[in-house]
C-alpha cells in the first residue's frame, strides 16, 4: 500500500489542478525529508571529521598538562561518573517511590492528576532555571558552595519526572492478575509490591535510568553554574573530597575549550566522546525498552 | 511503608512549590526597586555601567519571541513534512534507518549544536552577509530551528501511526490518492498531536541557553535579523557567573528568570490543555 505513493499511475486521470497539488506537495514532502537525513549525515559527519583526529587514548586518560603542553580530559569524565552516580543513587528511590505511590497507593483521583501535573511541569523547566533555584538552593542556601554535589542534586529535580513517568507506565503494565493472585495468596500489600510488582516493572526502571542518564550527560546550563568548570583533576578521597570537589563534565568542558580557551580541536574531540556516549545511550534505552515490551507480551 | 512511598509522591509537588517559591521570592526585589513597567518595556540594559545603569529586559523579551518564532517558522513545516514521510511514504527499511539519526539529533547535548552553530554557521552568515560579525540572531534561530526538528519529527510521527487504519480506508475508497489522503485526512487527523509537538517545540526554543549563548553574539540590543542579540535564558547565563551576590544586577537576573519561568508555565498550561483535549 505505502509502495503505491511513488508511482505514477497514482495521478493519471486527474484534473491538472489535484495533479499541480500533488507534484507541490509530494516535491516539498521529499525536500524536507532529504533535507532532515542530510543534517543529521552532515552534522554528524563534521564532528567526526573535526574531532576525530584530535582522540587518542591519552587525550581520554590523562589530564591537562601545562608542562608538557598536553590535553586530556579524564577529569572530565570522572566528573560525568560521578554526577551520574549521586543522581541516579538519590533520584532512583524517590522517583520509584512516587510511581509506586502513583499507581499501587493513591487513591484519591483529584490528588493523583495533580501530582502528574507538577511532574509534567517539571519537565518541561528549562535547565537555565534550574541553574538558578540550584544555585540559590544547594550552592547558598545549604551552604554546599558550587561542588559536584550541588550539580548532582539539581539534576535529582530534573531527572525525577523522566524516572516518575516511565517506572509509573512499567507498573501499570504489570496485569492486575498477579496482585490479585498475590493478595489472593495472603502477601500484605508492601510485600506484594517488592516481591511481584517491582520486578515485574524493572526493564520499565531501567529504561528510566537510561534516559536520565542521557539527560545528565547532555545538560550543561546546570552544572556550568553548580558544578564548577575547573578541568584539572580533582581529589575524590582526600580532604572532604566527594562533598567538596567540584569541576567540569563533559559537556561543560566542552563548552569551557570552545568558549574560554579557544582550543577547537580539543572542542569537537570532546563532542566525538558526547556522540558516541548518546548513540550507546540510545541503543542501551532501545533495548531495554524492547524488553520491557517483550515481558508485557508474554 | 505507606507514608514513604506517600512522601515520595509528594515530593513532585514539593520541588515545583519550592521552585516556584524561590523564583517568585528572588525575582520581586529588583523588579519592585525598578519599577514592574521600567522593567518589562524599558529598552535599554546596562547593568554593568556604574553611572546610570539601566535595567530594561523588553529586548530580551522580543528576542526570545522573534528567535522563537523564527525557529518555529523554519522548523515545523520541515519537521512535520519529514514526519508524514516517515510514518505513511517512506518504504519501511528507510524509514527504519532514518529513525535513529533522527533519535541521536534529539540526544546530542545542546553545547554540541552550539559549537557546530559556532564553527560553521558563524562564519558562514558573515561571509555570505558581509557582515562584521556573524553572531547574530539569524544564527540562533537556525540552530534553534535544527534543535527543535528532531522533537517535532518524533511526535508528530507517533501521532500520525495513532490515527486508525479505517482512515485510511476509507479515504482511499472514496477515490483519493495515497498522498492526499495521507495530507487531507491523516493530517488532519492527527492535529492535536502535532500541534504538542510544535508547543514542545516552542518550549523547547524559549528555554535553550548554552547553544544560542554560543552563537547569538550576547549584546543586549534590540533584535535584528543580523544584529547581535541576547535571549531571556542568555542574559541570565552571560552575567550569572561575575553579578556579584546581592547586587541589583543579580537581583534582576532573577527577575529575568521569574519572566522566564511565566512565559514556560503559559506554554505548560497550553500543552496540558492540547493533550487533555486530544484524551477525549
Amino acid at each position: 500500500m505505502q509502495t503505491t505513493a511513488t508511482t505514477p499511475l497514482e495521478t493519471r486521470g486527474l484534473s491538472g489542478r489535484r495533479r499541480a497539488w500533488h507534484t507541490v506537495v509530494r516535491a516539498a514532502m521529499y525536500l524536507s525529508a532529504a533535507f532532515t537525513c542530510a543534517l543529521a549525515l552532515g552534522l554528524i559527519g563534521y564532528i567526526l571529521w573535526r574531532g576525530v583526529p584530535g582522540l587518542s587514548w591519552e587525550f581520554l586518560t590523562t589530564q591537562e598538562s601545562i608542562l608538557k603542553g598536553t590535553d586530556g580530559i579524564l577529569p572530565a569524565i570522572q566528573n560525568t561518573i560521578y554526577v551520574i552516580l549521586v543522581t541516579l543513587v538519590i533520584v532512583l528511590p524517590l522517583g520509584v517511590g512516587a510511581a509506586v505511590y502513583l499507581t499501587e497507593y493513591a487513591t484519591n483521583r483529584r490528588l493523583t492528576e495533580t501530582i502528574e501535573f507538577a511532574t509534567e511541569t517539571l519537565a518541561g523547566i528549562p535547565s537555565i532555571l534550574y541553574a538558578l533555584v540550584g544555585m540559590l538552593v544547594f550552592c547558598q542556601f545549604c551552604n554546599l558552595g558550587t561542588t559536584l554535589l550541588a550539580g548532582s542534586l539539581t539534576l535529582v529535580i530534573m531527572t525525577l519526572p523522566t524516572i516518575i513517568r516511565t517506572t509509573q507506565e512499567s507498573l501499570k503494565a504489570v496485569p492486575a492478575g498477579y496482585r490479585e493472585g498475590a493478595a489472593g495468596l495472603g502477601a500484605g500489600r508492601w510485600h506484594m509490591i517488592r516481591t511481584i510488582v517491582l520486578p515485574c516493572a524493572l526493564d520499565g526502571i531501567v529504561t528510566g535510568c537510561i534516559l536520565a542518564v542521557g539527560r545528565i550527560v547532555g545538560e550543561s546550563a546546570v552544572l556550568i553554574f553548580t558544578a564548577g568548570m575547573s578541568t584539572s583533576m580533582q581529589n575524590f578521597f582526600g580532604n572532604g573530597g566527594l562533598v567538596k570537589s567540584s569541576g567540569a563534565t563533559l559537556t561543560v568542558a566542552l563548552y569551557v575549550y570552545a568558549k574560554e580557551r579557544y582550543k577547537y580541536d580539543n572542542a569537537f574531540s570532546v563532542a566525538v566522546v558526547l556522540l558516541v556516549l548518546t548513540l550507546l545511550i540510545n541503543l542501551a534505552a532501545k533495548a531495554a525498552g524492547k524488553r520491557a515490551k517483550r515481558k508485557e507480551e508474554r | 511503608m505507606r507514608l514513604i512511598f506517600t512522601v515520595c509522591g509528594f515530593i513532585a509537588i514539593a520541588f515545583v512549590l519550592l521552585i516556584s517559591v524561590y523564583l517568585i521570592l528572588s525575582g520581586l526585589p529588583a523588579i519592585k526597586e525598578v519599577g514592574l513597567f521600567e522593567f518589562l518595556f524599558g529598552t535599554r540594559w546596562d547593568s554593568t555601567n556604574k553611572t546610570d545603569p539601566a535595567y530594561g529586559i523588553l529586548p530580551f523579551i522580543l528576542t526570545s519571541v522573534w528567535g522563537t518564532c523564527g525557529a518555529i517558522v523554519l522548523g515545523v513545516p520541515v519537521g512535520i513534512l519529514t514526519a508524514v514521510f516517515l510514518a505513511r511514504v517512506a518504504p519501511p527499511k528507510l524509514a527504519a534507518a532514518v529513525r535513529p539519526a533522527v533519535d541521536l539529533l534529539a540526544g546530542i547535548p545542546s553545547v554540541v549544536y552550539g559549537l557546530v552553530g559556532m564553527m560553521v554557521l558563524v562564519p558562514a552568515i558573515k561571509d555570505i552577509f558581509d557582515l562584521k560579525a556573524g553572531d547574530s540572531l539569524l544564527a540562533a534561530i537556525l540552530v534553534l530551528a535544527v534543535m527543535i526538528l528532531p522533537s517535532i519529527i518524533s511526535v508528530s510521527e507517533t501521532a500520525l501511526k495513532a490515527v486508525p487504519k479505517e482512515y485510511t480506508e476509507g479515504s482511499l475508497a472514496l477515490g483519493a490518492t495515497e498522498l492526499e489522503t495521507s495530507f487531507k485526512v491523516i493530517l488532519p487527523a492527527a492535529r492535536s498531536g502535532v500541534a504538542a509537538s510544535v508547543v514542545l517545540g516552542v518550549g523547547r526554543a524559549i528555554g535553550e541557553a548554552m547553544a544560542i549563548l554560543m552563537v547569538a553574539g550576547n549584546s543586549p540590543n534590540m533584535p535584528g535579523l543580523f544584529k547581535s542579540v541576547k535571549f531571556l535564558t542568555t542574559a541570565i547565563a552571560s552575567e550569572m557567573s561575575y553579578a556579584s551576590v546581592g547586587s541589583l544586577q543579580r537581583n534582576a537576573l532573577y527577575s529575568i528568570g521569574l519572566v522566564l519561568f511565566v512565559f514556560i508555565m503559559l506554554i505548560n498550561v497550553l500543552l496540558n490543555m492540547i493533550l487533555k483535549k486530544d484524551k477525549e
